[in-house]
C-alpha cells in the first residue's frame, strides 16, 4: 500500500522542485499528444520551448514579443497573488483588465485630438482607477453583506463584457469607423498611445510597470507590516485578528490593489498592442494570470518567470500551429496540462508518500 | 529571387536579423482564421476555399494557416510570423483583424494582403466580401411564406452593418409575402457560441417563433429547432446539410474557392493589384442551399425564381419604395440603393421593432 502523509512543514525543496517538474511532465505528456496527432514530438516542443527565443528567422522578432505577452500577465498576477497569500480569492481580474481600458480609453477620447503629454499618465490613472471600482463591489459587499468573491468578482466578468459591447458599439464608438464598431485607434494618436520606451524591444510602459509591480510587492511582501498581515490573514486568519488586524481593511486593500493593476493592465493593452477598444477586446489574460499567479507559487519572482514561460508558450504555440499545422486546441491543452501537472505535483509538497502498511494509529 | 531579396529588406527594414526563406518555385499562402476549422460555419468555408487553393495549384502552392487567432494585438503577430516565414499573399478573414492587417502590410510592401469585410485598403492590400444580403432576400421569402405564427426569429451576432443589412433584407422579402409578418431579434454579441445560440434559439420558439433565422455560424440553433419540432432553419455560413430536411429548409452559403483561387493566381502571375471585391450570388461568392422538400413546391420555385432574377442583376434586393424605421423616406420607388449605404448600413428599415443596440 501506497500512503500519504501530511509533512509537518510544507517542503521547501518540493516547493521549488515542483513548477521545474510540471514542465517536463507536461513537455513528456505533451509529447507523447503531439506524436498522437502525427506530428514529430521533439520538433514539436523545440517549436515551442526553443524557437521563439533562437530560431533564426523568427526569434528577432518574437523575443520582444515574449515581454508584450508577458507584461500584462505579468501585472494582473502580481496584485491576484497578494489577495491569493490572504486568502482572497479574486476570480474577476478579466473583467477588471476591461473596465480599466473601458476608463482609460475613454479619458484618453475625451481628449482626442489634443496633443499634450499628459494625456497618456491621465490616462493610467483612469485606467487604475477604473479597475480599483470594479474589484470594490466584491470588496464591499463582502465586508458589509459576507458574499463570497469568487462569485460576485467573476460574475462581474460578464457584466463588463458586456459593457464593452455597449461601450464599443456606441459611447467610444469611432466616428469616423463608418458604422463599424470600435474606438478610435490609439496607435493613431500619439499622445494617447502606449509606445514602446526602447524602440524594437516590446518594451512599452504596460512591461515597464509589470517590472516596477513585482519590485514593489516583494517589498511589500517581505519589508512592508502590511504585507506581514497580509500573509498572515492567509496563513493564521485567528492569529491575525489577535495580532489587531482589520480582516475588511484587508478585503479591501487586496481587492482594490489587485483591481487597479488589472485595469492598468488593460489600459497598457487598449492603447498598445491592441490600439483600440473593440467588443471583444479581451482576450482570457485576466484568467491565464491566475494560472501565472500560481505556477509562480504566489512569489513575486516566481511570477515574473511564470509569466515569461507562459509567454513562451503562447508564442511558441502559434508558431508551432504555423509551422507544424498542429491545432489551436492542442496548444491550449498543453497549456492546460501546465497547470494540471503543477496542482499534481503539489501534492508533495504538503505530503510525502510512505511506503507499505502506514504506522498505527 | 527577386522575392527573396524584397522579403530579406522588409526583414531589415523592421530591424530583424535572420534570412527570409522563401522558396522561388512555389507560392505560399496564409489564412488567419478567427475561429476554428471545425465549426461548421464561417472558419470552415474558408478553409474549404484554403483547400480548393491546394487542390487547384498542387505543388506550386503551399499554404499555412492558423486558427482561433484573437482579433488584436495576437493577430497582428500571427500575421507578421506569417508574412515572416515567407508568405506571399495572407488572407485575413475576420473584421476584426482589419487595423492590424493595415499595420503588418505597412512592415511587409512585398507580401500581399486580402483582407475579408473590411473597409482599409492599401497598395498591397485588397479587402473582399460577399453580398449574404442576397441570400438573406430569399431567406426572407421562404419563410414569411412557411411561418404559421407570423413570429420569426432572428439571432444576430453584432450590431455591425452586415448584419443590419442582412435582418433588413430578410424583413422585407418576408413581409412582402406576408404583411403579417414579425421579427423578433436576439443580440447574442458572437459568432461562434453553441450555448448561447441555443438559448437565444430556444428563448425565441419559446415566444412562439417557428421560424428561426441565424447570423451565428454554429449549428446549435438547428438542434434546438430540431428539438421543438415545427421549427425551421437555414443553415448559416455553410450548408448545414447534416439538419436537412426539416428544421434545415436551405442555406446560405459562403463559397471563397473561386475568388481564393482567382487571387492566388494573380500573385503567381504578377498581375495582383488592390481592390475591391462585393460579390454576390451572380459570381457565386454566395450559395443558396438545396431548398428541401419541407417548403412546398410553389414557394420553391418562387424562391428560385427570385434567385435568378438576382444572379442576373435584373433584381436587387433593397429597390424602393422603402422608407427607414423612424418612417422617413430612404428608397422611392424603383430606387436601387447604392453600395456605399449599404456597407455602412446602421439603420432599421420600416417596420421592424426595437432598436439597434449601442
Amino acid at each position: 500500500m501506497i500512503h500519504l502523509v501530511k509533512r509537518p512543514q510544507p517542503s521547501r525543496v518540493w516547493t521549488a522542485v515542483t513548477p521545474l517538474l510540471a514542465v517536463v511532465l507536461t513537455m513528456i505528456v505533451g509529447g507523447i499528444m503531439f506524436a498522437a496527432l502525427g506530428k514529430p514530438p521533439l520538433e514539436a516542443i523545440r517549436t515551442i520551448f526553443w524557437d521563439p527565443l533562437f530560431h533564426p528567422q523568427f526569434a528577432a522578432y518574437s523575443r520582444p514579443q515574449l515581454l508584450v505577452k508577458a507584461g500584462p500577465l505579468i501585472l494582473i498576477a502580481i496584485g491576484l497573488s497578494i489577495g491569493f497569500r490572504a486568502g482572497i480569492w479574486n476570480i474577476g481580474a478579466e473583467g477588471q483588465y476591461i473596465m480599466g481600458a473601458i476608463t482609460g480609453a475613454a479619458v484618453g477620447l475625451a481628449f482626442y485630438p489634443l496633443d499634450s503629454f499628459i494625456v497618456f499618465p491621465l490616462m493610467v490613472i483612469a485606467g487604475a482607477l477604473g479597475g480599483w471600482a470594479w474589484g470594490m463591489i466584491p470588496a464591499l459587499l463582502k465586508v458589509k453583506f459576507g458574499t463570497n468573491e469568487i462569485l460576485v468578482s467573476l460574475m462581474l466578468v460578464y457584466v463588463a463584457e458586456a459593457w464593452l459591447a455597449s461601450v464599443s458599439s456606441g459611447l467610444l464608438k469611432n466616428p469616423e469607423g463608418r458604422g463599424f464598431p470600435g474606438s478610435r485607434n490609439f496607435q493613431q494618436y500619439d499622445a494617447g498611445a502606449n509606445t514602446e520606451v526602447i524602440a524594437g524591444t516590446g518594451m512599452h510602459w504596460g512591461v515597464v510597470a509589470a517590472f516596477v509591480a513585482v519590485i514593489f510587492a516583494y517589498v511589500l511582501l517581505t519589508r512592508h507590516i502590511r504585507g506581514f498581515h497580509i500573509r498572515l490573514t492567509g496563513e493564521a486568519p485567528r492569529a491575525a485578528r489577535f495580532a489587531g488586524v482589520n480582516p475588511g481593511r484587508v478585503v479591501i486593500f487586496c481587492l482594490g490593489l489587485s483591481g487597479a493593476l488589472a485595469g492598468m493592465a488593460g489600459l497598457f493593452e487598449v492603447s498598445g498592442p491592441a490600439g483600440q477598444i473593440t467588443i471583444d477586446f479581451n482576450s482570457g489574460y485576466g484568467f491565464t494570470a491566475i494560472i501565472v499567479a500560481f505556477l509562480g507559487r504566489l512569489h513575486p519572482v516566481g511570477i515574473l518567470l511564470a509569466g515569461l514561460l507562459m509567454a513562451l508558450t503562447y508564442i511558441g504555440g502559434e508558431l508551432a500551429q504555423l509551422m507544424l499545422g498542429l491545432p489551436g486546441a492542442s496548444i491550449q491543452l498543453f497549456q492546460g496540462m501546465l497547470l494540471f501537472f503543477l496542482l499534481a505535483t503539489d501534492v508533495f509538497t504538503n505530503y510525502r508518500l510512505q511506503f507499505g502498511q502506514g504506522e498505527t494509529a | 529571387m527577386n522575392r527573396r531579396t524584397l522579403l530579406a529588406s522588409a526583414a531589415l527594414a523592421l530591424g530583424l536579423a535572420g534570412t527570409a526563406m522563401a522558396q522561388d518555385d512555389t507560392t505560399k499562402v496564409g489564412f488567419i482564421y478567427v475561429g476554428p476549422v471545425g465549426d461548421g460555419g464561417w472558419t470552415y468555408e474558408h478553409e474549404q476555399g484554403r483547400l480548393a487553393v491546394e487542390e487547384h495549384f498542387g505543388d506550386k502552392v503551399e499554404t499555412v494557416f492558423q486558427e482561433s487567432v484573437p482579433e488584436g494585438a495576437d493577430s497582428e503577430r500571427a500575421m507578421t510570423q506569417m508574412a515572416l516565414s515567407g508568405a506571399d499573399i495572407i488572407f485575413t478573414t475576420s473584421f476584426g483583424y482589419m487595423d492590424p492587417t493595415i499595420n503588418v502590410a505597412k512592415k511587409f510592401p512585398d507580401v500581399k494582403f486580402e483582407h475579408a469585410t473590411g473597409y482599409k485598403r492599401a497598395d498591397n492590400v485588397s479587402t473582399y466580401s460577399a453580398r449574404f444580403y442576397e441570400g438573406r432576400a430569399i431567406q426572407g421569402l421562404i419563410a414569411g411564406h412557411m411561418t404559421e405564427t407570423n413570429k420569426i426569429g432572428y439571432i444576430a451576432s453584432f450590431p455591425i452593418p452586415e448584419v443590419i443589412r442582412g435582418i433588413n433584407s430578410a424583413y422585407l422579402h418576408a413581409k412582402e409575402v406576408n404583411p403579417d409578418v414579425e421579427f423578433s431579434i436576439v443580440w447574442a454579441y458572437t459568432w461562434f457560441d453553441p450555448a448561447k445560440e441555443a438559448d437565444a434559439a430556444n428563448a425565441l420558439i419559446e415566444q412562439g417563433a417557428d421560424v428561426i433565422l441565424q447570423h451565428t455560424d454554429s449549428t446549435a440553433p438547428q438542434a434546438a429547432a430540431e428539438k421543438a419540432g415545427n421549427v425551421i432553419t437555414f443553415g448559416q455560413a455553410s450548408d448545414m446539410g447534416d439538419y436537412a430536411p426539416m428544421p434545415r429548409v436551405s442555406s446560405i452559403i459562403d463559397n471563397w474557392a473561386p475568388y481564393y483561387i482567382d487571387r492566388v493566381q494573380a500573385v503567381m502571375d504578377g498581375t495582383w493589384e488592390s481592390k475591391d471585391t462585393w460579390d454576390g450570388i451572380g459570381p457565386g461568392m454566395v450559395g443558396i442551399g438545396e431548398i428541401t422538400d419541407a417548403v412546398p413546391e410553389e414557394v420553391k420555385a418562387e424562391a428560385l425564381a427570385m434567385k435568378d432574377a438576382i444572379a442576373a442583376g435584373e433584381y436587387h434586393p433593397f429597390t424602393g419604395p422603402i422608407n427607414k424605421q423612424d418612417g422617413t423616406p430612404w428608397l422611392a420607388e424603383g430606387e436601387v440603393a447604392d453600395d456605399g449605404t449599404l456597407a455602412g448600413m446602421d439603420f432599421y428599415v420600416e417596420g421592424l421593432t426595437g432598436e439597434i443596440p449601442n
